[in-house]
Parts: C-alpha cells; sequence; structure tokens
C-alpha cells in the first residue's frame, strides 16, 4: 500500500444554500465511501484562501494569491491506494469534477521506496 | 462528528433566511445586500469545513455563532471606515447577543416576513422576496419552479428589494401596521402554497418543497399572538389538507391523478390530523375569511374514505359561501364541478356555461378539462373531443399535455 496527496484545485462555489447543502453530502458521501474501503488515511482541511508567501534568500514576504483562481488549492487529503492506477481511478468520484475543479494526485515519497 | 444524516433538508436555506433577517435588523435595511454577503460567506465557510472535518453536533449553532462574528466584524469595520451609518437613527442601536438568541430569532424572521409585504409591492414581487430572503431560493432557483425567466425575477427581486432599503427599518411587531400588513403575509403564503400545489411545475420534488416552505412560514406566524388569528389557523388548515394529497398526486410516471381516482392511503394522515386541528381552531374564531371555507371544502374532501362517499352536498354549500366572500370565475369553476358531482354531468355542463366572466377561464386548461369531463360522460363525444384539444393547447407541461391527449383517445372511443 502507497500513500497519495490529493490536492483539490479551483473549483467553482455554489451559490444558492440549496446547492451548497448538497456539495457538503456529495462530499461527506464520497469520503465515506473512500474510508468504508479502507483508502482515506486523512480527511485532510480546507485551505483559506489568502496567506502570505516568504520568498528567496531576501525572504520578502508577500499576500496571495499564489495562481490563477482556477489553480488555488482548496484542500487537501491523504489517501491509501495499491498504486498511482488506482489513486487516480479513486479520484474520478470526487465531487470537486462535477464544479469544474480538478484532484492532482501525487505520490508521497517515503523511506521504504 | 460524520452527521451528516442529522443535516436536516433544507438547513442551509432555513439557516440562510434567519442569518439575512438578523443581519438586517442589525445593518439596516439599506444594507440588505451586505447581509447577504455576509450569509454567503458563512454558508461558503461551512461548506468548505464541513466537507472536510465533518458536519457539527449542532449545525444551526454553528452557522449562527460564524454570523455573529462576521457581523460584529463588519460592524467595527463600518465604524471605523464611517463610510455608512449601520443603524436607522430612530431605533435604539441592537444588541447583538439579544438579536442572536434563538427566542429572538423567529421574531427576526417575522419582521422580515411582514416587511417583504410591503403594499408598495406587488404579490408576485412578495413571493418572490420571501422565497429569496426567507427561504434562501436563489433567482434561478425560483424562476426554475415557477417556470419563468430567470431576468424576470431578478427584475421582481430587485424591485422588492429597493422598496425594503427605502422603508429604512423592518417593521415593528408591536406597531398598529401589523394588523393590516398580516391580511397580505396571509395573502403572499396562501399564492406560495398555490404555485406548489397548482403551478406550472410538473415536479413533484419542486411543489412539495414550495408547499412545505408555506406550510413552514405559516407555523411562524401561528407562533406569534397577534397572527394567530382564525384567518391563520385556517390557512394552515388548507394548506395541510391539500398537501396531504399531494403523495397521490401523481403516478408513478409522474403523470397527474385527478382527485377521484387517487388512492387515498398515501393521502399523509399526519398532515391530515394537524389540518383538522388547525380547522377546530380557526372555528373558535369570529372572524371568517375564505381560507376557511377552503379548508373546509378540502376538510370534506379528506373525510370521505372513497370518492364515491364524498359528501358533495356539504361541499356546494361551501362553495356557495366562498363565491359569496370571495367571487372569482376559479371558484364558480369549482363549485360547477361540485354540482356536477353531485346532480349529474348535465347538470355541472350547465353551470359551467353560465359563469358570468367565462373569459377569465378560457386561457386554463384545466376549464377545458372539466368541460371535456362533463361532456365526456354525458356521451357528448365530439364536445369532449374539442375541450380536450382545448386543454392539451394551453397544457403547460409535457405530463399535462400527455393527460389531456390520454382524454382526447377516451373521447375517440366509442361509448
Amino acid at each position: 500500500m502507497s500513500q497519495f496527496v490529493y490536492f483539490y484545485r479551483g473549483w467553482t462555489r455554489p451559490t444558492s444554500p440549496a446547492e451548497m447543502q448538497q456539495q457538503v453530502q456529495k462530499w461527506s458521501a464520497w469520503f465515506k465511501t473512500l474510508a468504508d474501503a479502507g483508502h482515506l488515511a486523512d480527511r485532510g482541511f480546507p485551505l483559506e484562501r489568502d496567506g502570505k508567501v516568504v520568498a528567496g534568500k531576501g525572504k520578502s514576504v508577500t499576500d496571495g494569491p499564489f495562481a490563477e483562481a482556477k489553480d488555488i488549492v482548496g484542500g487537501y487529503s491523504i489517501i491509501d491506494a495499491h498504486d498511482i492506477a488506482q489513486a487516480v481511478e479513486l479520484a474520478k468520484g470526487c465531487p470537486n469534477l462535477e464544479r469544474g475543479g480538478a484532484v492532482e494526485v501525487r505520490p508521497l515519497m517515503t523511506m521504504t521506496s | 462528528m460524520d452527521a451528516v444524516d442529522a443535516l436536516v433538508d433544507d438547513l442551509f436555506r432555513r439557516e440562510s433566511g434567519k442569518m439575512v433577517s438578523i443581519l438586517v435588523r442589525l445593518f439596516g435595511t439599506d444594507h440588505l445586500a451586505l447581509a447577504e454577503d455576509v450569509v454567503q460567506d458563512v454558508l461558503c465557510r461551512a461548506l468548505e469545513v464541513w466537507k472536510f472535518r465533518g458536519v457539527p453536533d449542532n449545525p444551526s449553532a454553528w452557522l449562527m455563532a460564524a454570523a455573529k462574528n462576521r457581523a460584529i466584524d463588519a460592524m467595527r469595520g463600518a465604524k471605523k471606515a464611517k463610510a455608512y451609518a449601520l443603524n436607522a437613527p430612530a431605533e435604539a442601536p441592537p444588541d447583538v447577543e439579544a438579536l442572536f438568541h434563538p427566542a429572538a430569532v423567529r421574531d427576526e424572521q417575522l419582521r422580515m416576513m411582514y416587511s417583504c409585504c410591503h403594499p408598495k409591492l406587488n404579490e408576485d414581487v412578495q413571493v418572490a422576496l420571501i422565497l429569496n430572503i426567507l427561504c434562501g431560493f436563489s433567482a434561478k432557483e425560483i424562476a426554475a419552479a415557477f417556470l419563468i425567466g430567470v431576468a424576470a425575477v431578478e427584475k421582481r427581486l430587485a424591485r422588492g428589494k429597493k422598496t425594503l432599503a427605502l422603508s429604512k427599518h423592518l417593521l415593528d411587531l408591536k406597531s398598529d401596521d401589523v394588523v393590516g400588513r398580516l391580511l397580505a403575509v396571509q395573502r403572499a403564503l396562501y399564492l406560495l402554497f398555490n404555485e406548489g400545489y397548482h403551478g406550472a411545475n410538473a415536479t413533484a420534488a419542486v411543489r412539495g418543497e414550495l408547499c412545505k416552505e408555506a406550510i413552514h412560514l405559516c407555523g411562524l406566524l401561528l407562533e406569534h399572538p397577534r397572527a394567530r388569528t382564525g384567518p391563520t389557523y385556517g390557512l394552515a388548515a388548507l394548506m395541510c389538507l391539500h398537501a396531504a394529497r399531494l403523495p397521490a398526486r401523481m403516478d408513478c410516471s409522474g403523470r397527474f391523478v385527478p382527485m377521484e381516482l387517487q388512492d387515498r392511503s398515501k393521502w399523509d394522515p399526519e398532515l391530515i390530523a394537524r389540518g383538522f386541528a388547525y380547522l377546530d381552531q380557526s372555528a373558535r374564531s369570529w372572524e371568517l375569511a375564505d381560507y376557511q371555507i377552503e379548508a373546509a371544502i378540502a376538510a370534506a374532501h379528506a373525510s370521505a374514505a372513497t370518492a364515491e362517499d364524498t359528501d358533495w352536498e356539504t361541499i356546494v354549500a361551501l362553495y356557495d359561501s366562498l363565491l359569496a366572500v370571495r367571487p372569482s370565475a376559479i371558484v364558480a369553476l369549482n363549485r360547477a364541478i361540485a354540482v356536477g358531482q353531485k346532480a349529474g354531468p348535465e347538470r355541472g355542463l350547465e353551470e359551467i356555461l353560465s359563469i358570468a366572466d367565462s373569459e377569465i377561464l378560457e386561457s386554463y386548461p384545466f376549464y377545458w378539462a372539466t368541460l371535456g369531463e362533463f361532456a365526456l360522460r354525458s356521451g357528448k363525444h365530439g364536445e369532449a373531443r374539442h375541450s380536450f384539444r382545448k386543454a392539451r393547447e394551453l397544457a403547460r407541461n409535457p405530463f399535462e399535455r400527455d393527460h389531456y391527449a390520454a382524454r382526447i383517445a377516451a373521447s375517440n372511443m366509442r361509448a
């Protein structure tokens, strides 16, 4: 079993309360499917949209944004899967995709690999 | 923590209505847009956090606490910037803690409901405002439910919000205006319910949702001593007794089932019991409004175990009283149907044809369908076919069209 990080990128937020509630329900259902099948190592966290960037030798501090709106990472989770193919397959169920977003699947590098 | 199932249906929508009402009271009616932004922000945070971390044990309290914090931030920011005066000067500055107290929340929603029914606004604007502000429907969702254009809904909402802003503050529940305004509020809820019950939208879910909202808001009215009048009880009774029939009004393929063919075991016994209890309450009042009479008609139907057991005699008499208080071609049509059921289809046809202002009815598919049914039962196949064709032309959705097409086919069969 290997571990992967899902980065949830840029999605269009729903604007009506009913749609928002639907999204909560969809995400919860999706996480539950992953957890029931033993794939969910850590649900992770959503990320605030703004923060700071500390960069370079000069340690310059700037405000976000860090990317185009469509590329902003909105949150992450950690997933257990046999290989990247399975991790990718599992990501296809993510509700983020229905709203024009993307899931970036990145293997964790570990000592044993 | 994983209490998704604890997320009550419509929690986001309902809480949105509560939060906007409280925030408008805090910020003033001319800052409705700010209140809406704050609520949007609170709901977005809930969405993000809950989807990762699970739904909290008391989602409503979580949202209220978040709204309170954001409200305090917004007011601090406004004070600093002195960009706008957040309170109408006539009113004492509202106490944030007190406003977010659960007991106050209901009153704030009522104030908003009364304020949406401003006498300057048309009824369609009032209904749109109530759905948008108190029930958390977006313009797009209202448009979809009513089968009208989004632009038309947006126009209504803009007009309504402008009037709200100009009224400076929400209606005081202790003021004398409340008594007069109650009629408008009842009427708006009645229209909202009817849009769900009789409206053009064929989706059972949408119909049920609109009816449920109307019942919920009417329940809020009943919690307030000054709004808890005979007519309000009558209105609540009529909504419950009609809504009880919703589960039987569509067959499994989504087609409309007329009342005489409905499987009465599907009628919701809980709503019927509630309806009867409200009707009893309304009878204790001296004020008589058309709502009580309509509720009594619905109660007469609910009391009949089968369509054949219906007490048409009583129903015709009730329609006579309804016509006296609220003369309208639609009521006259319904009365004519009851007469036809009681005394035979020929009498029904006579009654329909003698309705004075029937031109209004001619754009109403149900009018033609009724003519068709009575003609068919009288053996007048040609007339029946003609009427059902008219009904099909006027049908508002594919299910109605299918239903009338089937009736045309029935008229084509030789008796």
